[in-house]
């Protein structure tokens, strides 16, 4: 393990990954707000708000899935030093990081089922950028509307054909954080 | 009884405790299951409860919750059935003032977490503000089905009709829905939910609320949330349609007769009076009418 992998992570433990929870609440709570987070410095091309989203919510408890775009040593060993989780496949995965497209491509990350549809993976999905734009977001969380710019397939990645089950994104572009929980209504005008 | 010295006087925010006083592990731990009861609204998400320095029935469920959402720059308030100045309120307030060096408040507008046992302030909420309900029963179709397997399964099917059959039992009994306490709602279309033993009197606040509304249940282990502007509909019938109740009287304190009232004997000959159940509601307005609150809170 290079000196790389053991830097980059929260200083001050308790108090940035408070902040950082706070701020990941708000988003999910308030779908289509973007954030701005810090306080990490993780391996390229890992973005900072992945990071953040990383320490703040991953442990020995959780299994992440890695895809290929971000799953090189650096990254795997920065992980596993500051979260201590263990890596595994996307079948069985409690948190999945990559890019946007990466993710939509996979199948079979859990979903949860009828009784316990909390037991579905959240999808760290990586975006060029994090923008209001020409997808109109409605649903629990937001008055009204919120707006953002997303590639198409937001609907199958969260699988909202089996709502309650379905999966929870959290969308990074650098700094920049927004959720999209599965309860969210996407219209492209 | 309890006393104040039931929680432990050992907790300082200098030495030993961790922010908050829960370790990392248990507040990632209450996070996820937080994260997950916002994005499926109203249903009960089971966590892994730790003890905590106080009893259950003290709200232990509402003070993990409010442990791991609180930052540094909170101003926490806490309110036991209306008011700020009950043992129970004291203790928890004083808690998260030494184990995460927070301020706190009486005044709902100053408040940025509020966490509640039996009420929802008359002032209206904000999107600044969080509301935690402390939770004895999380399930609401307990009374009606004591096996969590099944509870579960009604949940899964929305196989509501049993709740609608209680409901509809007190209306032949009664002449009304005679549930006034923990009146249940469904969210978003989809769970039915227990509001935690608030009056029905506010269970309209809950619905396009601002505010963020998170549920913890210590004993029975379960986390629930409305995210803000969520549609919160008490359960009801076309012919008996939901009411709010309400004492027709006014508070015989500040004159509001918009508010939840506390019945009070104030005599031995069984004099009665009506005093807003809300403290720092009655108190914003006796200061707004230029008198001075009957007790001042030190
Ligand atoms: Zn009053």
């Amino acid at each position: 393990m290079d000196a790389s992998s053991l830097s980059g992570g929260f200083v001050d433990h308790a108090v940035q990954s408070a902040t950082a929870f706070r701020d990941l609440l708000q988003a999910m709570a308030r779908p289509g707000l973007i954030f701005t987070m810090n306080g990490t410095e993780p391996p390229a091309p890992l973005s900072i708000a992945a990071g953040v989203a990383v320490l703040t919510l991953c442990d020995a408890d959780t299994m992440i899935y890695l895809a290929p775009s971000v799953d090189n040593d650096d990254i795997r060993s920065w992980v596993a030093f500051h979260t201590g989780a263990p890596f595994a496949s996307s079948r069985v995965a409690d948190f999945a990081i990559g890019k946007w497209d990466e993710l939509f491509e996979i199948k079979d990350f859990p979903a949860g089922n009828d009784e316990y549809p909390d037991r579905s993976a959240t999808l760290i999905c990586s975006l060029p950028a994090l923008v209001a734009g020409k997808t109109r977001l409605t649903g629990p969380g937001i008055k009204g509307a919120h707006w953002l710019d997303l590639p198409d397939g937001g609907d199958e990645m969260r699988r909202v054909d089996l709502y309650p089950c379905g999966r929870d994104l959290i969308l990074t572009a650098g700094d920049q954080l927004a959720a999209l929980p599965r309860t969210i209504h996407l219209e492209t005008g | 009884m309890t006393t104040h010295s039931e929680i432990h006087d050992d907790l300082s925010f200098e030495d030993s405790y961790n922010f908050a006083y829960l370790d990392e592990q248990t507040k990632r731990m209450i996070r996820r299951a937080l994260l997950k009861a916002v994005a499926i609204p109203g249903y009960q998400v089971p966590f892994a409860s730790r003890e905590m320095p106080m009893p259950y029935g003290w709200g232990t469920g509402g003070v993990q919750v409010t442990a791991a959402c609180l930052v540094p720059d909170d101003c926490v308030k806490v309110i036991d059935q209306g008011a700020d100045d009950t043992t129970n309120a004291v203790s928890i307030r004083s808690f998260f003032e030494r184990t995460a060096g927070v301020a706190t408040t009486e005044k709902t507008t100053d408040a940025s977490l509020i966490q509640t046992r039996h009420r929802i302030p008359e002032t209206p909420l904000t999107e600044d503000q969080i509301l935690v309900y402390q939770v004895p029963i999380p399930e609401p179709l307990r009374f009606l089905e004591p096996r969590e397997t099944e509870t579960r399964k009604m949940h899964a099917l929305t196989e509501y009709g049993l709740m609608h059959v209680k409901l509809y039992e007190d209306i032949s009994q009664h002449g009304h829905i005679a549930t006034s306490y923990a009146y249940p709602v469904k969210v978003d279309d989809r769970y039915i939910m227990d509001p935690s033993p608030i009056p029905k009197f506010d269970n309209p606040k809950m619905d396009d609320c601002p505010a963020l509304q998170l549920f913890g249940a210590g004993r029975e282990q379960r986390i629930y949330a409305i995210p803000p502007y969520s549609k919160v509909k008490s359960l009801d019938f076309d012919d008996y349609p939901f009411s709010q109740l309400r004492a027709p009287e006014t508070c015989a304190i500040c004159g509001a007769d918009d508010s939840y009232l506390d019945e009070m004997i104030i005599d031995d000959d069984g004099g009665r009076m009506f005093v807003c159940s809300d403290t720092d509601f009655c108190a914003s307005r006796q200061n707004e009418q230029g008198f001075e609150p009957a007790e001042v809170a030190s």
